[in-house]
């Protein structure tokens, strides 16, 4: 024998059941919210300061702004990063099928390489590389 | 309630206790501590959580990476002049009740390095220690006392009267004045409302 819901829904609203459950759980959720907040009224008065409500730095005190600008020179990092990074994902392929290659393959790929590697006499040339 | 009438209601099975007693009981099981470890010390106090000695019996095992989110402080370890005036403010961003345990001779009184110019001479010129710990280091069953001295303490605590704790008056402020350097060591030197100097307490 099938027992039917407890609470069953008229059949002009069939959602009913869902509303009542929906409203059911933010009660239960809000009830031990609603008593800990009475709770705490008694038993831990509010005591905020300035160094309570300051920054948490590890207890140091918090210094300048969060929005911090980084110098627009570190392109020049960036591009050279970039260089040896594509360098390095495009060779990988390139070493592993080398034997298998057709001359046309290796030429284009020699192509690849020479446009990355005038990015690097670029950089060389603008003083990037030496150490200062 | 009086004691004995609770002791006869519990001979014929009632159990009775009152809000304070369960609130504290509740409290003094689910201590966390801040992890803030200072010198030789909070490896000891390291060792104090893990398997061989878990503190985790106690309900103190979650050591919290944010003050606020903590309300023991461990002071384990020497405390230098330099690090006092962030010790003092990451108790101060503590949300009370908070509590303290002193951990070591550095922690205590400043321990071998007591007659160095960098060193501060015990927390608790700035800071109210509630338990004290000797030894260099002590060993992780000393913290695990001290532990127990401090759940006895929250369980006697008292939520209403005049003796109920500082963080419950409202009057008083929760936060401790931060030492600032000068031109001979820390200004001021110790928290004259927190700190009982032994010298004039023994001359009474």
């Amino acid at each position: 024998m099938v027992h039917s819901l407890p609470i069953t829904p008229p059949a002009e609203h069939p959602w009913a059941t869902i509303v009542v459950l929906l409203g059911a759980a933010v009660v239960f959720g809000a009830i031990p919210l609603g008593m800990a907040r009475l709770w705490a009224r008694f038993v831990s008065p509010a005591k905020p300061g300035l160094q309570k409500n300051a920054t948490y730095e590890c207890g140091l005190e918090a210094r300048g702004d969060a929005w911090v600008q980084l110098d627009v020179s570190y392109y020049l990092y960036a591009i050279v990063f970039l260089i040896f990074d594509v360098e390095a994902v495009f060779l990988l392929p390139f070493a592993a099928a080398f034997s298998g290659l057709s001359l046309a393959a290796c030429l284009a790929m020699l192509v690849f390489l020479l446009l990355l590697v005038e990015g690097l006499v670029w950089a060389c040339q603008k003083g990037v590389l030496t150490w200062s | 309630m009086d004691q004995d009438l609770k002791t006869e209601l519990s001979k014929h099975g009632i159990f009775a206790t009152s809000f304070e007693e369960l609130y504290n009981w509740g409290r003094k099981n689910s201590v966390w501590p801040l992890t803030f470890g200072l010198a030789c010390c909070a490896i000891e106090m390291i060792a104090t959580t893990m398997a061989r000695y878990d503190l985790a019996r106690f309900g103190a095992e979650v050591f919290r990476p944010s003050p606020r989110q903590a309300d023991l402080m461990i002071v384990s370890g020497t405390v230098t002049k330099k690090m006092a005036p962030q010790v003092v403010r990451l108790y101060n961003q503590m949300p009370e009740p908070k509590y303290v345990i002193a951990m070591g001779a550095c922690a205590i009184s400043g321990g071998p390095f007591r007659d160095g110019y960098n060193v501060l001479k015990g927390i608790d010129r700035f800071i109210p220690v509630d338990v004290h710990i000797p030894g260099c280091p002590p060993r992780p069953e000393a913290l695990i006392h001290a532990f127990m001295a401090l759940q006895e303490k929250i369980s006697a605590q008292q939520l209403s009267g005049e003796s109920r704790p500082r963080h419950l008056k409202q009057e008083l402020p929760s936060e401790f004045p931060v030492p600032e350097f000068g031109e001979h060591g820390l200004e001021p030197a110790q928290n004259d409302e927190v700190f009982r100097n032994p010298l004039k307490v023994l001359q009474g």
